[in-house]
């Protein structure tokens, strides 16, 4: 038999022709961008990332500076992008298991209340919607000068929600160890009662202890140490109130847009889930006695995030790629640096490829942890 | 957003994609004659500057521009098709070839010259930078605006210059950055921050027609930067460069030596050599920029000369409202100076 006939032989040329093709392309492409933004006389290259960015941005949660490079903005973006995409994920998935599960409810009009939010929502695009957070927040709030007193230094206005912030104190470093400190003694617990349980029979009380044992230490440590606690408070100066903690209207549009728009699907993701599990299941898990949540802890969960956790990492990286619309409501994200930055630089080349680099790396990071965790969910038996 | 980034992509693959060949003599020009219109970059709605009406006829002083280059090349003030560009868009459009010239309320600066590919034709409007504030806010000058929230739009030079001022006069500021022009107007207005920034031009023309009472918002005395906008060209076609260039000053000196929409057929029998040179084809002028001999004379009777525009789109009568200020001529105090046409 000739070697070209061999299957193995032959896949594998296929295969090594293909990718060499690929390559070639790609190195076409830059080779040919690269000459064509010379000839056009378009500076190109990254040396610009090390310059002064001169621009100011609304908020950023590491130190920013106009004074800081491109570098540094960018990454201040990015650090936004990742504050609105997590602050969302958690917002989405909170109301999503909430709704699919009233979709689900016995009750006709939970149910059909449900109903309407999934349909209602996953059908006006997102854009519209984050128009109509941020149109909402800012036209029907008053304007700083006249904000609302919602409590003890607690602020609404057009400039957003003000509230007390704790001041740092070194003896909170102490709490936060004496925290970790507990979560490993919150886990040794939880191994040796299960141990105990099946050697003996006996359960014990899981969820008291485990909480005190996360957060006692903390609130011993805290106390022991005076209960140092001081706020910083917002205060009112020329124009609006500065200080203390503070949510913009900017990100509260695009975090609650983000979250309820998304949560719809998610609801839709958690329903198929339940739904997924053969009712039967849940007679033979009766029949042996387990209790209610029982149950649905150890019998209906485990099958079902099976079938939940992929299409949610879809809806997750949906979340945060949609974030990008950030710039439609002034919220200074990833998008929104790269948008000033290639206006300054005329680098458009450079500046939306950083971007969609950025964007990638982010969403590969949510897969690879999504994936994760589906392995740890997945039942290790089936195939 | 997502056209802006199609747009920037589509861009870079272009540019990508299209032969690096050298420039041959005028291929813009030539293009522009073969498919017999040209492509106008402008602003997406700027009143008085670029915007379209309800019927999609286009007006505005970059506008104008754009209709006295169709009217010279092509005879007709209307053989030319507008594509409203964003601030972020507008550079990438002229760079990849989408558009032949960029008449959209752009400042020329070193940056711009040296690094994006592009010439700037002339000034079209000397602009500058400045503040609105609502009235009730009680603020008298830029100076007092320290802690302010500052409504800015996205990709302009207009959040340089803000950074600037507020650096050297040791101020803070928070700004709001908006991608569209049509969001950043409707959080100024619905009361979003407490000033907005951008040319003093432009803040005239969103108050006149955004605001429900205009005299609700003053814009303050304080200029903190010079704006020379104008429209701009790719380089790598030096004929089609001049011709816009000398589209720009005939257009000023056609005001200078008061040659208007009216009186340009009169005119054109005029003994005056310069109005001769300008409107008749006394030294064969059109021939030398490779035009027709009565090019002039057409941007003249079909557009009307640079003032004639000014009062037109921006002027006082206008809800604009705007003094000729710098842009006067300079017979007059202003900066508006036509090169001669020799």
């Amino acid at each position: 038999m000739p070697f070209w006939s061999n299957p193995a032989v032959r896949g594998g040329v296929y295969q090594v022709t293909v990718l060499a093709g690929v390559f070639a392309l790609g190195a076409y492409l830059i080779d040919n961008t690269l000459d064509n933004l010379a000839a056009r006389s378009i500076r190109s290259g990254f040396g610009f990332m090390a310059r002064e960015a001169g621009f100011e941005l609304g908020e950023s949660l590491i130190p920013y500076e106009p004074s800081d490079s491109y570098a540094r903005a960018y990454l201040a973006g990015f650090v936004n992008t990742m504050k609105v995409s997590f602050a969302g994920i958690v917002l989405c998935s909170i109301l999503g298991l909430f709704v699919g599960i009233a979709r689900l409810s016995k009750n006709w009009l939970v149910a059909r209340l449900a109903s309407f939010y999934v349909e209602t929502l996953r059908n006006i695009p997102i854009l519209l919607q984050l128009f109509f957070w941020y149109a909402l927040i800012i036209e029907v709030l008053p304007p700083s000068l006249d904000a609302i007193n919602l409590g003890p230094g607690v602020f609404l206005s057009k400039s957003g929600l003000l509230f007390p912030l704790p001041l740092y104190d070194p003896a909170h470093a102490w709490v936060g160890l004496a925290f970790l400190v507990g979560i490993p003694a919150a886990v040794f617990y939880g191994h040796w009662a299960k141990q105990r349980q099946n050697a003996t029979g006996q359960q014990l009380p899981r969820l008291l202890p485990t909480v005190g044992l996360v957060l006692g230490p903390a609130i011993i440590v805290f106390l022991i140490l005076g209960a140092p606690l001081t706020f910083e408070v917002p205060v009112f100066q020329r124009f609006r109130f500065v200080g203390g903690g503070e949510l913009t209207p900017e990100f509260l549009a695009l975090w609650l847009g983000l979250s309820i728009y998304t949560s719809a699907f998610v609801a839709e993701v958690v329903r198929a889930g339940i739904l997924a599990v053969d009712w039967g299941q849940n007679e033979a898990a009766g029949a042996l006695g387990l209790r209610r949540g029982l149950v649905l802890r150890l019998v209906v969960l485990p099958q079902a995030l099976r079938v939940i956790i992929p299409p949610t990492t879809n809806q997750y990286l949906n979340l945060a790629k949609n974030s990008s619309l950030a710039v439609a409501v002034g919220y200074p994200d990833l998008t929104s640096v790269t948008n000033t930055s290639l206006n300054q630089t005329g680098q458009a080349v450079e500046c939306i490829a950083v971007m969609m680099a950025v964007y990638l790396t982010l969403s590969l990071l949510i897969s690879a942890g999504m994936n994760i965790y589906n392995r740890v969910v997945a039942i290790p038996d089936r195939r | 957003m997502y056209k802006k980034i199609a747009m920037a992509a589509a861009g870079a693959a272009m540019i990508a994609v299209s032969a690096s060949g050298s420039a041959n003599a005028g291929p813009v020009l030539n293009a522009i004659k073969q498919k017999d219109f040209i492509q106008c970059g402008v602003n997406t709605g700027l009143a008085g500057f670029g915007i379209a009406d309800s019927q999609g006829n286009w007006t505005g002083i970059d506008v104008d521009f754009c209709r006295g280059l169709a009217a010279a090349l092509l005879g007709d003030r209307n053989k030319v098709k507008f594509t409203p560009l964003s601030a972020p868009q507008r550079f990438t459009a002229l760079q990849s070839g989408e558009i032949d010239v960029l008449s959209r309320n752009t400042t020329n600066t070193l940056t711009r010259d040296a690094s994006l590919g592009l010439h700037f034709v002339g000034v079209w409007y000397y602009d500058g930078q400045g503040f609105m504030v609502p009235r009730r806010l009680n603020v008298k000058g830029a100076k007092e605006l320290n802690g302010a929230e500052i409504c800015v739009q996205a990709g302009t030079t207009t959040e340089l210059n803000l950074t600037d001022y507020f650096r050297a006069n040791r101020m803070t500021f928070k700004p709001v950055v908006f991608e569209s022009a049509e969001e950043w107007r409707k959080a100024f207005f619905a009361g979003r921050c407490q000033a907005t920034t951008t040319d003093v031009s432009a803040l005239a023309s969103v108050r006149s027609v955004d605001a429900q009472n205009p005299d609700d918002f003053v814009i303050l005395p304080e200029v903190i930067s010079k704006e020379p906008l104008g429209p701009m060209v790719r380089r790598g076609d030096d004929e089609w460069f001049a011709v816009t260039k000398w589209v720009l000053n005939l257009m000023l000196e056609a005001e200078e030596k008061g040659i208007t929409t009216e009186n340009v057929d009169q005119m054109r029998s005029s003994t005056d050599p310069t109005v001769q040179r300008l409107i008749g084809n006394r030294d064969e002028m059109g021939k030398k920029l490779g035009l027709a001999e009565d090019w002039g004379y057409k941007v003249i009777k079909q557009v009307g000369n640079y003032g004639e525009s000014f009062e037109r789109n921006i002027g006082k009568k206008t809800p604009l409202r705007l003094d000729r200020g710098l842009n006067a001529q300079w017979t007059q105090g202003g900066l508006m100076y036509g090169m001669p046409a020799r």
